[in-house]
């Protein structure tokens, strides 16, 4: 995918097991390239100016002669020769199908998926970072770490104790569900234990992919600005659980934690909200027992 | 930038259900809180149906209203905007409807 109009190019998605000689940085490989005049040339791209327009407010011509009947949106071709086929299929039908199959994947094998996502630099990687060594020797946690490019994330997390696979998405904004099933394949993670999805840093994407996890995490700092529930709501509504990370920074920011929670409750009134900090560790106690309450039994 | 991903699935699903058929229309629907800009879809639209058997074909979007209803009152009601929250001042809501990401139908040829 291009990053600078978002087409889809080559294959850049990138999947990295990160061990401890893993030197190699994935940002070397050969990207894709490709001539932006070719868009701006694009047949395709029609005139919207020539006030014929349809519900969604888009317009365009016809080339084939074809008209537009009544309010129907039915499309009669010049000899009537088209038809309409009716799908009523969802688009991302592909999508959501994997992720049921990672999810029953993950069932079946009694591992705990959490999909964590938030903007870049909340603290995911350190939160798992705290966890992976706070939790060693009680639960199992490997994670799965998304990322546009880089293994610098998949490095900290091995060195914390965690078994880790390093996506990377290319321009990619997101993980998908295609991508965890590459990704669960590479981990074989142990039944009993706690997979930890880090998506890439986005509050926007990643909310629309079901990867097939058990449980959406979402986490904010105190750092961003407490505005970020009613700016990002559809990221905020699909959370099981939100954690407020770097409570130690709040004498230093102007932050309400109060007003946050509210504005929360107006986005998710379902949500949990828990406060903690990654680096000092206050509060991560009640994510720890977030954890354990949901990680299944090992099968027998 | 998912819409690209959105329009990607779209052409899958479409080549998947029919894959001879030169189709001349894709009619899809985005609910209001489904998350999706509808510009941004049919940006997308014409780049990633190129050389597939959806090329040249229009797009017709339809953006339903979302329907949530209200835990406290009892009320069902369209929200004015992504953060639904009922006329009663109660954010206590349950969507019903909006969050869709639909074909509904094409044209073929």
């Amino acid at each position: 995918m291009c990053a600078t109009c978002g087409c889809s190019g080559s294959a850049v998605v990138r999947l990295v097991v990160a061990g401890p000689a893993d030197d190699q940085d994935p940002a070397g490989q050969p990207g894709h390239g490709h001539d932006h005049a070719n868009h701006q040339g694009n047949p395709n791209h029609h005139d919207h100016a020539d006030g014929h327009s349809h519900a969604g407010g888009h317009s365009h011509d016809h080339p084939n002669g074809a008209t537009h009947q009544g309010d129907s949106g039915q499309l009669i071709g010049p000899a009537g020769t088209d038809r309409t086929v009716q799908l009523q299929q969802k688009v991302l039908a592909k999508n959501d199908a994997i992720a049921e199959r990672n999810r029953e994947w993950l069932a079946d094998r009694g591992i705990l998926a959490v999909n964590l996502m938030s903007s870049p630099g909340a603290g995911k990687t350190t939160l798992l970072e705290r966890t992976a060594r706070d939790l060693a020797g009680q639960i199992a946690i490997s994670v799965i770490e998304g990322d546009q490019e880089t293994a610098l994330d998949a490095r900290r997390i091995l060195a914390a104790g965690s078994a880790v696979v390093q996506i990377n998405t290319g321009a990619g904004c997101h993980l998908d569900a295609e991508m965890l099933a590459a990704g669960l394949r590479t981990l074989d993670p142990p039944g009993g234990s706690i997979v930890v999805i880090e998506n890439v840093g986005n509050l926007v994407c990643p909310a629309l992919f079901d990867l097939g996890e058990a449980a959406r995490v979402v986490l904010a700092s105190v750092t961003e600005g407490a505005d970020k529930p009613l700016k990002y709501p559809h990221m905020f509504r699909q959370a099981d659980l939100v954690l407020l990370n770097k409570t130690d920074l709040l004498p230093y920011v102007d932050f309400d934690p109060r007003g946050y929670a509210a504005d929360l409750r107006k986005v998710t009134p379902d949500a949990l909200l828990l406060q903690l900090s990654a680096t000092t560790g206050d509060g991560i106690q009640a994510w720890y027992d977030w954890l354990r309450r949901r990680t299944p039994l090992r099968p027998e | 930038m998912h819409e690209l991903a959105i329009a990607e699935g779209l052409v899958d699903t479409v080549t998947g259900r029919l894959p001879d058929a030169r189709i001349t229309c894709v009619r899809l629907e985005i609910g209001a809180l489904s998350g999706v800009v509808a510009d941004s879809v049919r940006f997308c639209f014409d780049l990633v149906t190129e050389g597939t058997n959806l090329e040249g074909a229009s797009l017709e979007i339809s953006q339903p209203p979302a329907r949530c209803s209200c835990r406290v009152c009892g009320s069902e009601f369209e929200p004015d905007g992504p953060i639904a929250l009922c006329p009663c001042g109660s954010a206590e809501i349950t969507v019903l409807a909006g969050q869709d990401l639909l074909i509904t139908s094409v044209q073929v040829a």
